[in-house]
Formats: C-alpha cells, structure tokens, sequence
C-alpha cells in the first residue's frame, strides 16, 4: 500500500492545545526558577526531603516489582474462574482516590486495626503505619497491580509456541525460567521500576497523610508545608527546582526504559503450561494470588465497612464538597477529552510529545508556579477550583492521549483512504467516522479522567482556604480533626462517586457501540 | 480524456513509469505481476500519493496536487469500501455529501441508486448484515451517486467467489456505459479483462505501457504479456 505522501489535514486544533499545555507546564515553571533566584541554597532539612524521596521511591520500586513477579507468573500460567475480574481488579487502584485507599490502608493496618488485632491475639505489639514504612505500604499498594499488568504484559507477549516447543524438548519448571521468563523479566523489569520510581517522586498525598515530620516528608509535601505553615515562597521555590531537576530525569528515564508498554489490553488471555502442572507450583500460585488480592481488596473492604455507619455522621459541609468534586471532574474531563482528541486527529510525533511531558510534572511545582503567577493580580484561593481542574486536565492528559491516539490512528489506517477519497474533512470526517468508530476508547478515557480529578488531593491543598474544598480535601480536614466517623463516610462517598463516574462514562462509550 | 504525462513513480526501490491516455468512456484493465506497481499507478491517480515527476491530467486539467476528494474520480479499494458502523443508505449518501446533511431530493437519489443496484428497501441494513456480494453492491450504489466521469477498481471484488465476481463486473460495465464514465481497473484475473475491458494495459518491469486493444492483446500477445500469461 502507498504511503500518504499527501497532505490531508492540516491539524491545526491538535497543533494549538499542543503549543497550550507546553504554555502552561512552562511558564509556572519560569515563575518557579525566576522566584528561587535569590532564594539561597537548599538547607539541611530540603536535602534530608530530597534523601527520602529517593530511598521511599527506590523502595517502593523494588518492592513493588519483586512481588509483582510471582504474582504475574501465576496470572500467566494459571487460568481459573473469575481471572478476568482478578485481572480488572489489578486496574482499579489506578482510579482509585488516594485518601480513600488511605483511610483503608489505616483501617488494616494501623494502630486500631485489623492486622493489628492478629497481632495482639498471638502478643505482639502494635506496628505503626506513619512513617517511612507506611508510605512504602500504600507505594506498594498502589503500584504492585501497575507493576503485575506490566509483568503480565511481558510474559503474555512470550509466543505460546515457545512453551510448546519447550514442553516439546521436555523442559521443566527450572528450564522454561532459564529459557523464556527469566530474558523476558530482564527486559521488562527496568522499565517497571523507572516507571514506579518516577511516580512515587511526585507522592503528595500519601506522604500527606501518612508520613510527615522532618523524617519522612517528601519533596512534593517539603513544597506544600513550606507554603502552608512558612509562607515562604522563596523555599517552595528552591524545593521545585529540586523536584523539577529529579521528576525531569526520572521521568525521561521511564519513558525511554517502558516505551511501547501500553496501558494492557488483552491481559486475559490464557495460555497453555505443561511446564506447570506440578502440584505444589498450582500450591504456590494460588498463595500468591490469595494474598495479593487479599492486599488490594482488603482497604477497600475496611472503607465499605467502616464507611456505611459514617454516612450517617458526616457534617452538612460534605455536600457542597462533594459538588465541587463533581463539578471539578466533569469539567476536566470535557477539556481533556477535547485536547486529547484534537492532538490525536493532529498526528504529529511532537504533539504528542507534548501530550505525554506531563509525565515528567510535579502537580504541586505546577501549582506552586500557578501560585506565584496569580498572587500579585488576584487572591489564589478564589482560583481554587479553576486551578485544580486546570492541573486535572494536564496531569490526566498522558492517558487520555495513550487511550485515544492508537484508536484515531487505527480508524485513520482502515478508512483514511475511503473517507479522504470521498472528501470527508473537518467536521464531517470528526462526526461521521472518528467520533462513532472510537466511542470505546473516548468512554474509558473519559472515565479514567474523571475519576482521576475526582479522586485528586494535590494543588487544591495548597490554594484552597477554610471555606473551599473538594471531597478529597474535606476528608484530609476531617482526619485532622479527629473525626474517623465522619470521614470514613466522607471516604465511601467518595469511593462511590470516583468508580460511579468511571463506569457511567466507560458503560456511555460501550452503549449501542457499532465497533 | 485521461492523460498521464512523463509520469515517474519512486518508492524506495521502486520505480513505475507511465506515459499515455485514455479516451472518455473507455475501459481499461491494469494487468501484470503482484508488485508490479498497478495499485500504486491507481493510488497516483487518485492523488494518495504523490509522483517524482510527471503530471495527471484530466480534460488538459493538471490533477496533481489536488487533494483525493476533490479529484473528478470514485474508487472502490480491495477492501474496508462501507463504514460498519454507518447504513447503506448513509454510505451512499456520503458520495453526495461528505457531511451527510441530505436534502429531500438527496434523498431520492440514495434510494434510486440502491434500488439500480438491486438493494431496494436496504438502506437501513449496516454492512455486517449484508452478504459480500451486497457490500459490493452498495459499494456501487454510492459509486452512481457519486457522478465522478473516472472511476477506479482496485480489485474490490477480490473476496467474491468467480460467479458472483462475473456479475459485479457486468454491473460496473453496465453503469459505466449509463454514465458514460471512464474505468481503470487492476485486475489478476485475465479472464476479467477479457469480460468488461475494452483495452488492457501491461504493468511489468517498471514500466506501465500503453493501452492495447484488448482482443487484440490476446490474439497476437507480446513477449512480455506471453510471459506473464504463462
């Protein structure tokens, strides 16, 4: 087939959002370096948030991936009833509002909790869950199912006629590690733990709620406390530059190490192991997978459980909350989608370049330059919301654009030449094939969106004042005040918005879908 | 008049050249080997991609740089020639217009064109309802309606079995000769070009000669069209 040497469409919507996020990921950043100028060098307390981030990051990193390879391998071998749901299970962390799995992580593993209570049956002592140790705990939780699609991925690309050809040769166990997964892991893992590690660089929330104090503050919180409780521009400044230089370098290095790893699709496919059909290997593979679904389901079951007495307790102040969540997410998801789609239809390497720098963003340095470019010209916490929604659409942007660009460009490959030799352009060509032949994509996206904002506590921590907030951020307030009761309803609520408003959008894209 | 001028086709190793024309209303078969270039010299026409050098012409109108829809031509690819997701009324009505905003009168025009082509009463049925031979048809219907005086055939009857192929091309001839329109096709099979071309053309070696007279061609074949025929 002949390459289209002719110039079609020329993009320009998909151009311009482009030249727009590079505007707004820049010029905070230009606000940042310009206000840290005469700002001194980082003291001894932004070093020791510059060491741990670091170690909680390779941390989280390691663990992560060491335990999500046991757990892929059974995945990859083992087909049972209910593998589908195991499998969507590993997806639904990734919406999943951070405060929420905290109050869930809290509810079993902290000082009053479940794991605690064993311990006390047997005499041991209660292990707090504050901490370097607690911040790994839910790094761990949050990323050991994005490090098993990841793993699975790889081991699901090994062709089933390699297993048939060891099985053939009569390789056991030990060979078909030696053989196929072990070369297999050697190429994946790298790319998982960048990844990991780039994302656990930029932990706001969890290191909000679950670590704190000079010993285990993040840079991302370093940034956050030394607005809130210094009010020193100056060092929230010098701590961006820190954040920008070692999110920069992380990030790059995630994207180049994890290239063409996609978001899984696919991953339920089984393939046939008569390596593993010894017992005791079925033994192991079931532990593994009992005890990591056991993991993930577990906090969530804590905030349903505690949650539903809470609903009853929690103040009138939730409400308009929960309504500027809502607000905030739907609006989000409008203008991601619409960048999303108009720098996909732009097919052009570096727009979507642009789309997926994101990636290597600090939300709070972002919201830090947004700060700093408001506050001489308005009050930031009337901007609030705006600037949250704002941040949302950027941070949101990468996946929107990873779930959207393969799908335009395959319409584009199977009908480009039909509809250009029937002349549909522009508009026509945007409603009469694009937007019906991706309506799966566009839905999932569009809820992976919203319930990404809806679930954020970033940015709007740092602009909000006491008569603003969103739902995320009224649980944060409640925690602080001692109110467990109330929040824990607060959590549910939120729960049931983030995945309410992933499945309406996700069932709006399947529903009376063509493709 | 179809003319193409000095034409010179590069695509890495590649190359294709073509220097002829073809009169209003004459039907003309692409034959040669697989990779020889002859759905390349219908995409050039077509405007999907563009010559080194040379020029198309239509009528003594320059083509070359006009965008695909805005050429004087309908073509029908081997495959993927119905949107899945839109009706056969509303792929017929995309040859009127692209953006589908159908007058009345529109209207009529789909419903004639699918009732020529045999699918009266069809219009509503998506392409996963419809056998193969009736895709082909719609496929057809939207070619009527469309009115452009070229139309173009990258062997979109492949998938057909011989009978129901022979039948295809026998319509095509007959809305041809409605429309007085002027008809590329490649073809693989020569018997196809026997059935509907008034003259052939050999693509081999690079070179795209001119027309031949078809029971010509098969009376009295060249050295390189013997070759090929075996």
């Amino acid at each position: 087939m002949a390459p289209r040497a002719l110039e079609i469409t020329r993009g320009w919507p998909g151009r311009l959002a482009a030249l727009c996020v590079a505007g707004f990921l820049l010029l905070p950043l230009c606000a940042v370096f310009w206000r840290a100028g005469g700002a001194g060098w980082p003291g001894a307390a932004d070093w020791a948030a510059v060491r741990f981030t670091l170690v909680q990051a390779a941390l989280s990193a390691a663990i992560s991936a060491a335990l999500a390879v046991p757990v892929a391998r059974a995945l990859a071998r083992r087909r049972f009833l209910l593998r589908g749901a195991y499998v969507a299970l590993m997806g639904a962390p990734f919406i999943l509002p951070v405060i929420v799995a905290v109050m869930g992580l809290v509810a079993v593993f902290g000082r009053g909790g479940w794991v605690n209570d064993l311990l006390g049956m047997v005499g041991l002592g209660p292990v707090s869950i504050y901490g370097l140790h607690g911040v790994v705990l839910a790094h761990v939780f949050f990323n050991l199912p994005l490090a098993v699609r990841l793993i699975l991925q790889g081991w699901q690309e090994i062709p089933a006629e390699r297993f048939r050809l060891a099985a053939q040769l009569g390789a056991g166990p030990a060979e078909v590690r030696r053989l196929l997964e072990w070369p297999m892991l050697k190429r994946v893992l790298p790319g998982v733990l960048a990844v990991i590690f780039a994302i656990c660089l930029t932990s706001f929330a969890v290191a909000l709620t679950l670590g704190g104090g000079p010993k285990s503050t993040t840079v991302e919180l370093a940034i956050y406390q030394a607005f809130r409780f210094e009010f020193d521009l100056g060092r929230a400044a010098v701590l961006s530059v820190l954040q920008v230089l070692m999110v920069t370098g992380a990030g790059l290095a995630a994207l180049w190490l994890a290239r063409g790893e996609s978001l899984g699709a696919g991953l339920d496919r089984g393939v046939d192991r008569w390596d593993a059909r010894d017992g005791w290997l079925c033994f192991v593979d079931a532990a593994w997978l009992v005890l990591a679904g056991a993991f993930l389901i577990g906090p969530l079951a804590a905030v349903a459980w505690r949650g539903l007495p809470g609903l009853a307790l929690m103040p009138e102040s939730v409400w308009p909350a929960a309504r500027a969540s809502v607000a905030v997410a739907l609006g989000a998801t409008g203008v991601t989608i619409a960048l999303a789609l108009s720098m996909a239809l732009a097919r052009r390497g570096w727009v979507e370049l642009v789309g997926l720098a994101p990636l290597a963003a600090s939300p709070l340095v972002l919201g830090a330059g947004l700060f700093l470019l408001i506050n001489p010209f308005a009050y930031p916490a009337d901007a609030a919301l705006l600037v949250t929604l704002a941040v949302n659409v950027v941070m949101a942007l990468p996946f929107a654009l990873r779930v959207i660009a393969p799908a335009v460009a395959g319409v584009e490959s199977d009908f480009g030449r039909l509809a250009d030799s029937l002349g549909m352009r522009g508009m026509a060509r945007l409603r009469w094939l694009v937007l019906p032949r991706i309506r799966r994509p566009l839905g999932f996206a569009a809820g992976l969106t919203a319930a990404l904002s809806m679930g954020d506590l970033g940015v709007i921590a740092l602009f909000a004042d006491p008569e603003r907030a969103t739902l995320p951020l009224m649980i944060f307030r409640l925690i602080g005040a001692y109110r467990m009761e109330a929040a824990a309803g607060a959590a549910l609520l939120l729960l049931i918005l983030s995945f309410g408003l992933f499945a309406l959008f996700d069932a709006g894209g399947r529903w009376r879908a063509d493709t | 008049m179809l003319t193409l001028e000095a034409l010179d086709i590069v695509q890495g190793d590649f190359r294709l050249r073509a220097n002829w024309s073809v009169r209003t209303g004459e039907r003309v078969a692409l034959i040669g080997p697989s990779g020889a270039g002859k759905s390349t010299l219908l995409s050039v026409i077509a405007g999907f991609f563009a010559a080194r050098s040379g020029r198309v012409l239509w009528d003594g109108v320059d083509l070359t740089g006009a965008p695909p829809g805005r050429r004087p031509v309908a073509m029908l690819f081997q495959d993927g020639n119905l949107f899945p997701h839109l009706t056969a009324g509303q792929n017929v009505g995309l040859g009127i217009r692209p953006d589908l905003r159908l007058s009345p009168p529109d209207r009529v025009r789909v419903a004639a064109a699918l009732e020529r082509v045999g699918l009266g009463g069809m219009a509503e049925r998506k392409p996963a309802s419809l056998s193969g031979g009736q895709q082909s048809r719609v496929a057809l219907a939207r070619v009527l309606v469309q009115s452009r005086p070229l139309l173009l055939l990258d062997e979109p009857f492949s998938a057909l079995g011989p009978a129901l192929r022979a039948e295809m091309l026998d319509l095509v001839a007959e809305l041809c000769a409605e429309k007085g329109a002027t008809l590329l096709m490649v073809s693989h099979a020569p018997e196809d070009a026997r059935r509907i071309a008034d003259r052939i053309v050999l693509v081999d070696e690079g070179l795209a000669e001119p027309p031949v007279a078809t029971s010509e061609a098969f009376a009295n074949p060249s050295e390189k069209l013997r070759r090929y025929l075996g």
